[in-house]
């Protein structure tokens, strides 16, 4: 075992994984973190805790992955390269680790002007495929990235995004075996509404052995309402909603449109499980939805979750 | 201007190896005038890099040229009818003349004959130091003339740090204090007091940190 997570410990005995995600509040409400991490707690084997998404600033990953662990949750602390430079990356997993955090997801980050202070400066020492070689070097060879010895090396287990979507679209399963190379142990996919070009992604990644070295997690967020599809179809860089999704939604009561988003992405995780056997778990990602983070795994088969 | 520092010449040969015809291209901009780019030194590459492929048994083809401005598309076609003729161009301009050259001439491969170092000017003849880090709202007149975003290692804007030592950054001896020089140079203006304003958070869009930026000049284009 590289850490001991249970997100590890469920990829080596053979679950389908689910993990969870979680936004931290716009301030230090910790009973807010608790609520929402109580939705997840039995559901998934471990919860993403987003770091400032969006560029928008909120109580730190960390933190939050913390108050997850005294819950009795696992986190997956995401980091990104966009505020932190080598040294802070470097002494963030160092102090994560010491908290009991096991997994991380390393990110480049939405750039700033999308979000909350666009006038800030960004870091981007490293990208994300650097920080992972950076973490599997602290990891594996117990140094930091100058080759200086650690005292007490960071058990970790390293992740990944991948954006199907984004283009161009050959390249995509590309990088995401550099990432690999780089040393990802799980790759979790942005978003996935068109199944199509995800399964033809899949099969890239299995016929070029990726799937055998990382464990690939798709992505899955409920469409809420006609309006949230219509929004990330138009608005959302390197998001593909197809038309058929939107059209499925505004078939039904405008009350009833997010019972159907849930019973499409339950559709979808179904169709992965049984038929891109590349695929060894999804990344439920019901945004401020955490409360229906249950509805999605119970209706795809995928409670009660595995105790390994 | 743009200075730069000339490439070893082993790393050049490098990029350059098994490429048999190359031409070396100079500019007659920044680089000319901090004597890195300009016509002088493209003849003294090219005899470099001559004698160099003659010693290890290459074919020595090394042409020389040296254009107006590799930043500019004007110049940049008087190549027109010889550049896909060459297996290398190393361009000895700034960073945007290799790139320049590889957008209008896509199937020739261009090398960076330099490295591109800073925006600055010259102290003496052969010396050169930085004074501008092109953040796109320049507050220079606020600090004597003299630029803490550029010149500050830490480009603070309430200064000077606890590390200023005689006069000097403590980074380096080498490294003046900008802000050390900032009081001073405001005391004897008898401007002191402008100093005890807090400045508060800069905005950074205007610099590299709000993404590649580009200007449109209506009343210029054509």
């Amino acid at each position: 075992m590289k850490s001991g997570s249970n997100l590890e410990k469920v990829l080596a005995a053979g679950h389908f994984a689910v993990t969870g995600e979680l936004g931290p509040p716009r301030g230090n409400n910790v009973e807010e973190v608790r609520h929402k991490a109580h939705f997840l707690k039995g559901i998934v084997d471990s919860v993403n805790i987003t770091d400032n998404q969006t560029a928008v600033v909120r109580m730190a990953s960390w933190a939050a992955s913390k108050i997850l662990i005294e819950e009795g949750l696992e986190p997956n602390y995401q980091m990104v390269c966009r505020d932190r430079n080598r040294i802070a990356l470097q002494s963030d997993i160092l102090g994560a680790t010491a908290l009991g955090i096991k997994n991380v997801l390393c990110l480049s980050g939405d750039h700033q002007r999308f979000g909350d202070h666009p006038e800030a400066k960004n870091v981007y020492d490293l990208d994300s495929i650097q920080l992972i070689a950076a973490f599997k070097k602290m990891r594996d060879d117990k140094v930091f990235l100058n080759d200086k010895e650690l005292d007490g090396a960071p058990g970790i287990f390293i992740g990944a995004a991948a954006n199907p979507f984004a283009d161009p679209f050959e390249w995509r399963v590309v990088r995401m075996g550099k990432k690999i190379t780089a040393g990802a142990d799980f790759i979790q996919t942005q978003c996935i509404y068109n199944m199509p070009k995800f399964r033809e992604f899949v099969k890239m990644a299995v016929d070029q052995g990726l799937t055998e070295q990382c464990a690939l997690l798709a992505g899955i967020t409920p469409l809420k309402s006609v309006g949230m599809a219509k929004y990330m179809a138009k608005f959302v860089p390197g998001m593909d909603v197809p038309e058929e999704h939107i059209k499925r939604l505004q078939g039904v009561d405008k009350k009833k449109q997010g019972d159907e988003g849930i019973k499409i992405a339950i559709e979808m995780i179904h169709e992965i499980r049984e038929t891109m056997p590349g695929v060894k778990g999804v990344h439920v990602m019901a945004i401020e939805w955490e409360h229906r983070a249950k509805e999605i795994v119970e209706g795809a088969g995928l409670l009660p979750r595995p105790v390994v | 201007m743009i200075v730069g520092d000339s490439k070893p010449l082993e790393e050049i040969l490098e990029m350059i190896q098994g490429k048999e015809k190359v031409l070396v291209l100079g500019c007659r901009g920044c680089v000319t005038v901090c004597n890195v780019g300009g016509e002088k030194e493209v003849g003294i590459l090219a005899t470099m890099l001559r004698i160099a492929r003659k010693k290890a048994g290459l074919a020595p083809t090394v042409d020389e040229r040296t254009i107006e401005r590799q930043c500019d598309p004007e110049y940049i076609e008087e190549l027109a009818e010889v550049a896909e003729g060459y297996d290398a161009i190393i361009s000895i301009a700034c960073g945007v003349g290799p790139q320049f050259m590889s957008e209008r001439y896509p199937k020739v491969p261009v090398y960076p004959g330099i490295n591109t170092t800073f925006i600055g000017g010259a102290l003496e003849h052969g010396v050169w130091s930085e004074r501008c880090q092109s953040c796109g709202n320049c507050l220079v007149h606020n600090f004597g003339g003299l630029c803490p975003i550029a010149r500050c290692s830490k480009s603070i804007m309430n200064g000077p740090c606890g590390g200023s030592a005689n006069k000097k950054c403590e980074i380096s001896p080498d490294v003046d204090c900008i802000w050390h020089l900032i009081v001073e140079k405001m005391a004897g203006m008898g401007r002191l007091k402008e100093l005890e304003r807090v400045w508060p958070v800069k905005n950074w869009i205007t610099s590299r940190d709000g993404g590649p930026r580009k200007r449109v000049r209506e009343d210029l284009k054509q």
